[in-house]
């Protein structure tokens, strides 16, 4: 038996035919898909909450589900820290006591403790008395995360946990649950529809669609050859790491790790993940360059890679850092890109996309 | 140029809540107005009106326990619960809203009274309807309950079922679970619920009647009280029938206030 979660189920949901099954040892994998492809139901018979026709779901050797052997543990009983989609707190308790609602099994003093520390920890001390309807968005957030953590789950469950907050919201949301998860100790399993933010979060991602996982790897390898075109047009985002700073005109620079520096319009300082969708990336021969451009950031890159799809095809370059380019196959005919060729990249600061490592 | 007049269709609704206010204050103004205050209360100090104001609190506040205790898991049943007939349940369950009382009384005469079907046994037990003050209970219990079962059904239906969700994966169980979220979180709808019932239970008049008859100290409520002494004082009947309207008005203006804070 394995080690971490497993959840493997078939069953059919409405007019879903799920049949998938994933497995994270430790760290977080990200579930991307479309809406209605089955994600927050394999979510939801993880936590107990969906009996799948037939199915397993097992956490670190304990077996909480297994239809064939008739095992099937209530929710209450397999501590599993769930954050909802739109967090489910508690409306007539307040933060704090939202945060303890876990720990009625310790004595009064030590639940006091534990839930003021974890308070603390999410910045959420002088909130602390505050019902769910008078926090902000991401305070919301914050005291969802806290909450399912409280009883130290062993796995931990995220459906969407940013799509309930504002644009602007959502950018410092996604940094600070990233530094979280990566502390978290536990496996996660992260529902999400936006694969840059799954690339951002996750260290593995499996794209499901209608019921099934029809790829699965690190973010980059996703990027770089998509399995399918579906899994090309909702994989991207390149994801480049850096050291990020302040630069004229509110810009930010980022000095990539194994040379280069690009632009973004975000702000950010110290270590960054910057990310930029491959149909953004425009490529130009390096005896060629492009004239004047408004696009600001631009690098000098060997072409690794290149996966027809279609009428378009992905080129993996090398920065060296790995970067996705999405051009018409017509574009690559006419450059003759092949594998080994000089080329320069080039992209908008303002398609740039900065998170905090 | 043409100006926008208020047209015949406003003027229409608004005579038509002019008549209502009319229709329906009127008799409140003419309780109250009859008879000077001070008499109303000296009036209420023979023993028949107290006795009788005694009985309904006491008779409403066990039919009130009933309901809510019994209706309060028969609602979250049926908010939450798919079943086959359920539709059926529901329209039995809400029969005594359009039940004529008196047809109540029959009914419940039938089923419970000492010839009727479940009689002799409950007559047995202690329990018997007739003539009683158990009686009395009953029938309040019959034709109040669906006022608090489809305000509890309504209210358990409007809530996340995420947050009984999340109770659980916290590590409470069910019942744990109706307890600290699922309550709490219908709080409104179920106070609102157990107010529209104790009014309707403190109204209870013609299945009390025809069940328990109108014996003081026994089976005659306030609403009985104000019948029997119509007709010989009507001043008393005015007294009493103040005190059920100040009573009502409060309990409405109550849910009023409390339901308009509670919602979200």
């Amino acid at each position: 038996m394995t080690s971490g979660l497993l959840v493997e189920a078939a069953t059919r949901v409405g007019a879903l035919e799920l049949a998938a099954r994933v497995e994270v040892e430790r760290g977080c994998l990200a579930l991307a898909g479309p809406s209605g492809a089955g994600k927050t139901t394999l979510l939801r018979i993880a936590a107990g909450l969906l009996r799948p026709a037939r199915g397993l779901v097992h956490c670190d050797g304990d077996v909480w589900l297994d239809t064939a052997a008739g095992a099937d543990l209530p929710p209450e009983r397999r501590r599993c820290g769930v954050v909802f989609q739109h967090y489910a707190l508690f409306p007539h308790l307040s933060a704090h006591d939202n945060v303890a609602y876990g720990l009625r099994r310790l004595p009064r003093p030590e639940r006091r403790r534990r839930a003021a520390e974890l308070l603390e920890r999410f910045g959420l001390a002088e909130r602390a008395g505050a019902r769910p309807r008078d926090l902000s968005g991401g305070e919301r957030q914050r005291v969802a995360l806290a909450r399912a953590l409280a009883p130290r789950p062993r796995a931990l469950l995220l459906d969407e946990p940013l799509s309930a907050l504002d644009a602007r919201t959502r950018a410092g949301a996604r940094r600070e649950l990233a530094s979280l998860l990566r502390g978290a100790g536990v496996p996660v399993l992260l529902v999400t529809h936006d694969f840059a933010e799954a690339a951002q979060l996750a260290d593995e991602v499996a794209v499901l669609d209608t019921g099934r996982i029809v790829q699965r790897g690190a973010p980059a390898a996703l990027a770089l050859s998509p399995a399918s075109a579906f899994v090309a047009d909702f994989t991207g985002a390149s994801v480049l790491v850096g050291m990020a700073r302040p630069a004229p005109d509110g810009l930010t620079a980022v000095a990539l790790e194994g040379g280069g520096e690009i632009a973004s319009t975000d702000s950010a300082t110290g270590p960054v993940a910057a990310t930029v969708d491959p149909w953004e990336v425009a490529v130009a021969p390096a005896d060629r360059p492009p004239g004047p451009t408004s696009a600001r950031n631009r690098l000098s890159a060997t072409v690794a890679t290149v996966t027809p799809l279609g009428n378009r095809a992905r080129v993996g370059l090398e920065t060296p850092q790995p970067l996705t380019a999405e051009l018409t196959g017509a574009a690559v005919r006419d450059l003759r890109l092949t594998p080994g060729d000089r080329v320069v990249a080039t992209w908008k600061a303002t398609a740039t996309r900065l998170v905090a490592r | 140029m043409t100006s926008r007049r208020p047209g015949w269709f406003v003027a229409a609704t608004v005579l038509g809540l002019a008549f209502a206010l009319a229709f329906l204050f009127l008799p409140i103004v003419g309780i109250l107005a009859d008879v000077p205050p001070g008499e109303l209360v000296s009036r209420l100090d023979d023993g028949t009106s107290l006795d009788a104001l005694r009985l309904s609190l006491e008779t409403t506040a066990i039919s009130l326990g009933i309901i809510v205790a019994v209706g309060t898991p028969v609602a979250y049943l049926l908010a939450t619960r798919r079943f086959r007939g359920r539709a059926l349940v529901e329209t039995l369950l809400e029969l005594p809203l359009v039940l004529p009382p008196a047809v109540a009384g029959i009914g419940l005469l039938a089923a419970f009274g000492p010839q009727g079907l479940l009689g002799s046994a409950l007559d047995d037990a202690g329990l018997g309807i007739a003539l009683t003050t158990g009686g009395v209970v009953a029938a309040q219990t019959f034709v109040a309950s669906p006022f608090y079962l489809r305000q509890a059904q309504a209210a358990f239906g409007a809530l996340d079922p995420a947050l009984a969700e999340a109770s659980r994966t916290l590590g409470a169980g069910e019942a744990a679970t109706f307890g600290r979220v699922v309550v709490p979180g219908a709080a409104g709808g179920l106070v609102t619920g157990a107010a529209l019932a104790w009014g309707r239970a403190l109204g209870e008049f013609g299945a009390t009647l025809i069940v328990a008859g109108s014996f003081r100290g026994i089976s005659q409520t306030a609403p009985l009280a104000i019948f029997a002494s119509f007709s010989s004082d009507f001043t008393a009947a005015l007294a009493l029938s103040a005190v059920l309207l100040a009573v009502s008005g409060a309990l409405l203006l109550g849910v009023k206030l409390l339901t308009g804070e509670a919602a979200p």
